[in-house]
């Protein structure tokens, strides 16, 4: 493995790990914090121990979160100097008020975890919504730095010197609404189906019905709302692509070429020495009418870019289609519950549904996965969109593969170990929490 | 604006070197401590730093962030060089981080998975302080090589040096002496508080050797540091004032006044501190042939320094009141509410 390689398989890994916490380390306060207000409101005790249970888990993640956080503004440096050295001064708003955010995120934590019957109870509340409220806010803060990396803003290039530095022109980039929107709404679709999954996995096995049944209606009021509203947002998202970012939306669709009337593919194998698709289902017209709005306007094809500025295309059309097929199945299954709270209750507790959950519960987490790589991998050869390469700002420091096998080790280990501890949570809840 | 984000930066360094240094010493306090009484060590230590870490952790990730945006060239040196040591020191990080947290939620308390987490815990705990004082001494030692002629020279003597390990070593015993004076102001039973008492003075004695040893290994490796640190009035002025304050703190210490022990501990710190910054400001980093990366010449354009700047002030107009009003309602651990 050469060090180039491995610095972005490192670097993929480490966000990829990461973004899992981030999400819910965004969401899991609110859905305590509604949890915490009901139980406050009608002195429920279930709803105590809800809380009680999620904080504990957002404890663990919390910290796995932060940890991994820190890793990675020093990876910036350890595997990207070349790009941190001109990008910092650019970006680094967003990262100094996503700072400030993080900051008050770990106060407002310390405070809500160790608060219990310490402080009067709506200050304590209060405490709880604000590590949602700042967790949120440092996401979308970081959102825009990565939104510059795909739409640079901010400065002038003039002769490979960075001139003219506006880092408040840099952070309001024209990525970064779009990207924020998206990104924040799958965090609670994300988290929202993973929580909702487990409590009707519960459910399911006819364990403390009672307990789960109210975490499982909190957790999928989020994640329902939002799974309908991801792939109104998803359609914003690619349009933006693909005015920004026409070689990243060629290589999402796999169109080798530009052309009018441009068919929409859904799945199939792109093969990049024919420049065709196989196996793929085909509807003419309908990509033009996504990006234009008009079925007849031509699209950028592969075609148009010139082939060393052209991101791998097999990853980023896989990618893509993961993402858009496992969003639209969680919009199916959010319009079914909907449905079923409506017109047909005793749908709820009926094997089949509860299962559609149990097999959702992965499938948010596995579109941001594959969200992030469509919009890296689709950025590629760039780390920062047409004006350097990311081959130009990788560390000279050899033998980065042995520092990638060393994070994967870590990585995996980590991973392992909340789900252990994760499980054992669950598996106390019957003692915890039934009288 | 400049001297706002600078100030800001040593502020963040001698924080995160004064809190986590003290979160960091308490692993290591509890790595030497005999079994007996470890289980006690752990307890006060969970209820003394488990609302507070992360935001104690917080100043390092201010500082760094700092560095990058308004030092990127200072940034970009140390992490291409002291790439080795910055990794080792974040394993530590993540391992002490996570293990502290597991230790306390993980749900089911197994003695074998207990003991796995106390030993990360107290390892890393070790191992962190020590890295962190290995980089800061290579980047103030000039054995940083940017024309180096082989891997060795570039990636590796820069930081495994006498000099460099030295530092570290007094860091860890420093980051160990602050959580002992800490903690025998959480301690409540008398029995403990002896304890912690005489882990203090045996940390402050070697403090106090592996400070002697950092000088030696400078006159080993010619580096100046004598010459440099009494030769001029204000580091000379800080040493004496450590100096003095260390012998009123054993008599504080002796005499069980916790609270003025704690001011005369942090004190003496951040002397040793200001001693060692205000010689070198504003070079940060010390490049093998004298050449410097000073904070005063290597900033970002002024623009970004001006935001940052904003950024910082108007940040800490919310952190530091949360801050003091966290660490206000957990100092006193008797307090129960509703
Ligand atoms: C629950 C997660 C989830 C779901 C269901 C979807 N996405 Fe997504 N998508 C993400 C999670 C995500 C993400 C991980 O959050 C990304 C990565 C970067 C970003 O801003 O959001 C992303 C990026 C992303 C991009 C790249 C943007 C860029 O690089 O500028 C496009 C074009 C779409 N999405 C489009 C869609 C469409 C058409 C969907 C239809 C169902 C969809 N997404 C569902
Ligand atoms: C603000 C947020 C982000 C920043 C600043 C950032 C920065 C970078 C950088 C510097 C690289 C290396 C260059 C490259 O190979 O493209 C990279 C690669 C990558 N990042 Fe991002 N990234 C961000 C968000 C994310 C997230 C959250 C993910 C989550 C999965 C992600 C996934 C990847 C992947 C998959 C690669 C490797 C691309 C490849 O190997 O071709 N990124 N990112
Ligand atoms: C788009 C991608 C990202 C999102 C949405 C995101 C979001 C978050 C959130 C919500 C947290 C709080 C942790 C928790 O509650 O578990 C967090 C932690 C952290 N993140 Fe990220 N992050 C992203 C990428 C990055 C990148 C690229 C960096 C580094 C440059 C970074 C640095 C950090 C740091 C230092 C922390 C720890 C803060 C703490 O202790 O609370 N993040 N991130």
């Amino acid at each position: 493995m050469n060090d180039f390689i491995a610095a972005r398989s490192q670097m993929a890994l480490s966000l990829g790990f990461h973004i899992i916490y981030s999400c819910i380390g965004m969401v899991m306060p609110v859905f305590m914090a509604v949890a915490h207000y009901k139980y406050l409101k009608t002195n429920d005790v279930v709803y105590k121990n809800i809380t009680q249970a999620w904080s504990k888990g957002v404890a663990i993640f919390f910290a796995t979160g932060a940890v991994s956080g820190t890793m990675l503004s020093f990876e910036l440096g350890l595997l990207w100097p070349g790009f941190m050295r001109h990008a910092g001064p650019i970006f680094g708003m967003p990262f100094s008020l996503e700072g400030v955010a993080f900051f008050i995120e770990a106060i407002a934590l310390g405070f809500f975890l160790y608060g219990w019957k310490r402080f009067n109870k709506w200050f304590h509340w209060c405490t709880g919504v604000l590590v949602g409220v700042s967790g949120i806010i440092s996401g979308i803060l970081v959102v825009a730095a990565n939104a510059w990396m795909n739409s640079p803003a901010g400065f002038d290039y003039v002769n490979g010197q960075y001139l003219n530095i506006d880092p408040i022109k840099a952070m309001f980039n024209d990525a970064w609404f779009p990207e924020a929107l998206h990104m924040s709404i799958a965090a609670f679709a994300a988290t929202g189906f993973a929580v909702a999954g487990i409590h009707a996995l519960m459910i399911y096995r006819r364990q403390n019905i009672t307990f789960h049944t109210k975490a499982f209606k909190i957790a999928i009021a989020f994640a329902a709302v939002a799974a309908i509203l991801q792939p109104l947002s998803g359609d914003i998202s690619a349009k933006d692509a693909a005015k920004r970012q026409p070689a990243k939306l060629a290589a999402m669709e796999a169109l080798f070429k530009t052309q009018a009337h441009a068919p929409l593919v859904i799945g199939g194998v792109p093969d990049i020495a024919t420049k065709e698709v196989k196996y793929g289902i085909e509807l003419p017209g309908m990509l033009s009418f996504l990006v234009h709005d008009d079925v007849s306007k031509p699209v950028k094809g592969l075609d148009a870019i010139p082939v060393n500025e052209q991101p791998p295309v097999a990853i980023t059309h896989y990618a893509f289609q993961i993402m858009v097929a496992t969003g639209m199945a969680m919009m199916a299954i959010a319009i079914l519950y909907f449905v079923a709270l409506w017109k047909k209750r005793n749908w709820l507790f009926k094997k089949w549904f509860l299962q559609l959950f149990i097999i959702a519960t992965p499938f948010g987490f596995i579109a941001v996965e594959a969200g992030w790589t469509v919009t890296e991998v689709g950025r590629q050869p760039w780390i920062m969109q047409g004006i350097m390469r990311t081959s130009e700002a990788v560390t000279p420091m050899p033998g980065i593969q042995y520092s990638f096998y060393l994070f994967t080790f870590i990585y995996f280990t980590l991973s392992l170990a909340v789900i252990f501890l994760l499980s054992r949570q669950i598996k106390m809840v019957p003692e915890l929490y039934d009288k | 604006m400049l001297t706002v984000v600078i100030l800001f930066l040593c502020f963040a360094i001698m924080l995160y070197f004064l809190l986590g240094g003290a979160d960091f010493g308490a692993g290591i306090i509890e790595l030497f401590t005999s079994n007996p009484n470890k289980n006690r060590t752990r307890r006060t230590m969970y209820q003394a730093i488990g609302p507070i870490w992360e935001a104690n952790h917080m100043w390092l990730i201010i500082a760094v962030v700092i560095l990058f945006v308004g030092f990127p060239d200072i940034y970009a040196t140390l992490s291409i060089y002291l790439h080795i040591p910055i990794l080792i020191m974040l394993m530590g990080i993540i391992a002490r981080g996570t293990a502290f947290s597991f230790r306390n939620y993980d749900a089911i308390k197994g003695e074998r998975t207990q003991n796995l987490y106390n030993h990360i815990f107290v390892y890393s705990s070790f191992v962190t302080p020590l890295f962190l004082g290995i980089i800061a001494g290579s980047a103030i030692s000039g054995q940083i090589n940017t024309t180096p002629t082989g891997f060795m020279q570039a990636y590796v003597y820069s930081w495994l040096n006498l000099f460099s390990i030295a530092v570290g070593l007094f860091t860890v015993t420093l980051c160990g002496f602050l959580a002992a004076i800490y903690l025998i102001g959480e301690s409540t039973a008398e029995k403990d508080i002896k304890r912690f008492i005489l882990k203090a003075k045996v940390l402050n004695i070697l403090a106090f050797v592996c400070g002697g040893l950092v000088f030696l290994a400078a006159e080993i490796q010619n580096i100046h540091l004598a010459h440099w640190i009494f030769g001029n009035p204000i580091s000379l002025t800080a040493v004496i004032a450590a100096s003095i304050s260390l012998v009123l703190l054993w008599i504080t210490i002796s005499k069980g006044k916790r609270f003025i022990a704690r001011i005369f501990a942090t004190f003496q710190v951040s002397m040793i501190l200001l001693s060692v910054g205000y010689r070198h400001y504003p070079n940060l980093v010390i490049i093998k042939g004298g050449q410097n990366l000073s904070l005063l010449e290597n900033h970002a354009p002024d623009k970004t320094i001006d935001t940052l700047g904003a950024a910082l002030l108007i940040g800490s107009l919310f952190i530091l009141p949360s801050l003091f009003y966290l660490y206000y309602s957990f100092k006193d651990r008797n307090r129960e509410g509703h």
